[in-house]
């Protein structure tokens, strides 16, 4: 990763905050994701995680902070200050957002295949054969079966949902993806699939991610670097291993201590 | 006149208020502009958009016309042809050519239009998004930052279910290469027509009260891919009354034995190009 430090982080967040209410969502989040480096957001529920999410990807307005962000132009844009269409137009582009319900991230009233194409399409693809040659490569690469293709997403089992979302968030090849508890909901063995399936493609592309999740396992795998968050705030942060091996704030030591081993 | 309501039943303020919206239509074409849509007598969906378009373009040197489905002669077309001729006194027309201003459900002529003339269209739905997506506020949104992706998924799942695009009328198209537009539920056979159309047609929605204009000799395209490019639908016989080639044919079951007629849904048209002597509907 030593090449990594000459270049400006991809993202930096400084004293992001958020309210609801009097209800605290977050307070005063900062951290900097370099590109090629997944980060791991962990917390129990009610920590702050999602707010963090949501105020980065800009769907919630943040009361306070900075959320910089360097485009592929090599400009740098602050997220929480960009108007709509230019951040409407960077997450079809450049960002992708997995969500934790894939219906809330998919179609579900039309094929497998649109649901891939159509990003490509609304970036100004217009040959039909070509944005489903893109879809069956993709959903092959999701382990999607290609005779799939052109049944409806309710059809699926939770884990090819999952696995469609991502599909259709990756096939433009964005620079950072949002995932929120990517393998919530799903049991154990189709975690694994998914979680092996997110690594390679991950490491194949190079990926950018942050990763939000409350079971340290996914966040062992697949996250770099850890963010510990409790009542909307940052606890510790530190390289995955050294966190979950060593923890330091009182907290993170309960939570990496209430995983349950079978 | 022989009636006390004011010229074209509307009074002025409501028609200026009405042109205001048209200009802004015509200033920005396809994009649809809101407007205080009148209670008319009569009731949504047979066409209060269009006559309130239409009362307030029409001057007292017109000539109207007025289809239904490109007849001249069927229950609405005439309703509001009587209608206008009772509160404007102008003359009135089935000929496409003859007339300066034409209402019209459905259908554009067969007969070319020319510069100068105003064919006005009634229309039900004004959203081409409004069945992909609920929201109106996001219907909005879309169209400004011109997301149009999921309107092409829509074309893409036709492909993949039908092998061709299945949407036959209101086949939405982009206007000046920036506005989706639905072009109210004409057959696509009409669609070519509004591309670079000499005349000025003006698009008036009384309940859901939208405007929207495509200018004359405005670019309108379909959508389509490249590989599945737009077609219309085309007929592999003539019509049975005028024997015209290449013009949007209706089915007609003229008994109960399975007769049936294949005839113009432009009855102007139709009966301009029979021997003389025949009646013609409407006249």
């Amino acid at each position: 990763m030593s090449a990594m430090v000459d270049e400006p982080p991809l993202l930096s967040v400084r004293g992001l905050g958020k309210r609801y209410g009097a209800q605290l969502g977050c307070r005063d989040v900062g951290f900097d994701l370099w590109p090629g480096e997944v980060l791991g957001v962990v917390g129990e529920s009610g920590s702050g995680k999602t707010p963090v999410l949501d105020c980065r990807a800009g769907r919630v307005a943040a009361d306070g902070g900075r959320v910089a962000y360097a485009k592929a132009d090599g400009t740098v844009v602050d997220v929480l200050r960009l108007d709509e269409a230019a951040r409407r137009r960077l997450l079809r582009t450049e960002w992708g957002v997995v969500h934790q319900h894939a219906r809330d991230g998919l179609r579900m009233g039309v094929s497998a295949g649109a649901n891939v194409g159509e990003r490509l399409m609304a970036l100004g693809a217009r040959h039909y054969g070509r944005v489903r040659g893109r879809a069956l490569d993709w959903l092959a690469r999701v382990e999607i079966g290609e005779d799939r293709i052109d049944d409806l997403p309710e059809t699926f089992s939770g884990g090819m949902q999952q696995r469609l979302q991502i599909a259709r968030n990756l096939v433009t090849e964005p620079r950072l993806v949002l995932m929120d508890e990517p393998t919530g909901g799903l049991d154990v063995s189709v975690q694994a699939r998914l979680l092996d399936l997110l690594r390679g493609l991950v490491e194949d592309l190079g990926l950018s991610a942050v990763i939000v999740t409350h079971d340290l396992a996914v966040a062992r795998l697949l996250a770099h670097r850890l963010l510990v968050m409790r009542g909307g705030e940052v606890v510790e942060s530190g390289l995955t291993d050294q966190v979950l091996d060593d923890p330091q704030h009182p907290y993170a030591q309960l939570l990496v201590s209430s995983v349950l081993q079978p | 006149m022989t009636t006390r309501y004011n010229f074209a039943y509307l009074d002025e303020q409501t028609k200026r208020m009405i042109r205001r919206a048209v200009l802004k239509a015509v200033a920005v074409p396809g994009y649809q502009v809101p407007f205080g849509s009148r209670e008319m007598p009569l009731s949504y969906g047979w066409g209060t958009g269009g006559v309130q378009v239409t009362a307030s373009v029409i001057g007292p040197d017109d000539v109207l016309k007025v289809i239904d489905q490109g007849a001249d002669d069927t229950t609405n077309a005439v309703s509001i042809r009587r209608f206008f001729a009772r509160t404007t006194g102008v003359a009135t027309t089935t000929s496409t050519e003859g007339a300066t201003l034409i209402q019209t459900r459905h259908r554009i002529p067969e007969t070319p239009l020319r510069e100068g003339q105003i064919l006005v269209l009634q229309v039900p739905i004004p959203e081409p998004l409004r069945w992909l997506e609920p929201r109106e506020a996001e219907t909005r949104k879309m169209h400004a930052l011109e997301e149009y992706g999921v309107m092409y998924v829509r074309l893409y799942e036709d492909i993949t279910r039908h092998g061709k695009v299945a949407q036959t009328y209101e086949y939405p198209v982009m206007v000046d290469g920036r506005y989706l537009m639905r072009p109210s539920p004409i057959p696509k056979f009409d669609n070519p027509k509004l591309d670079r159309s000499p005349a000025l047609l003006l698009f008036g929605a009384g309940r859901e009260k939208r405007i929207y204009a495509i200018p004359p000799w405005t670019r309108v395209k379909s959508l389509d891919f490249d590989d599945h490019p737009f077609e219309v639908e085309h007929w592999d016989r003539a019509c049975d009354l005028c024997g015209a080639q290449g013009a949007f044919l209706d089915e007609l079951i003229v008994d109960d034995k399975g007769g049936r007629l294949f005839i113009c849904s432009d009855t102007d048209y139709c009966a301009r190009r029979r021997p003389a002597g025949e009646p013609r509907p409407g006249a």
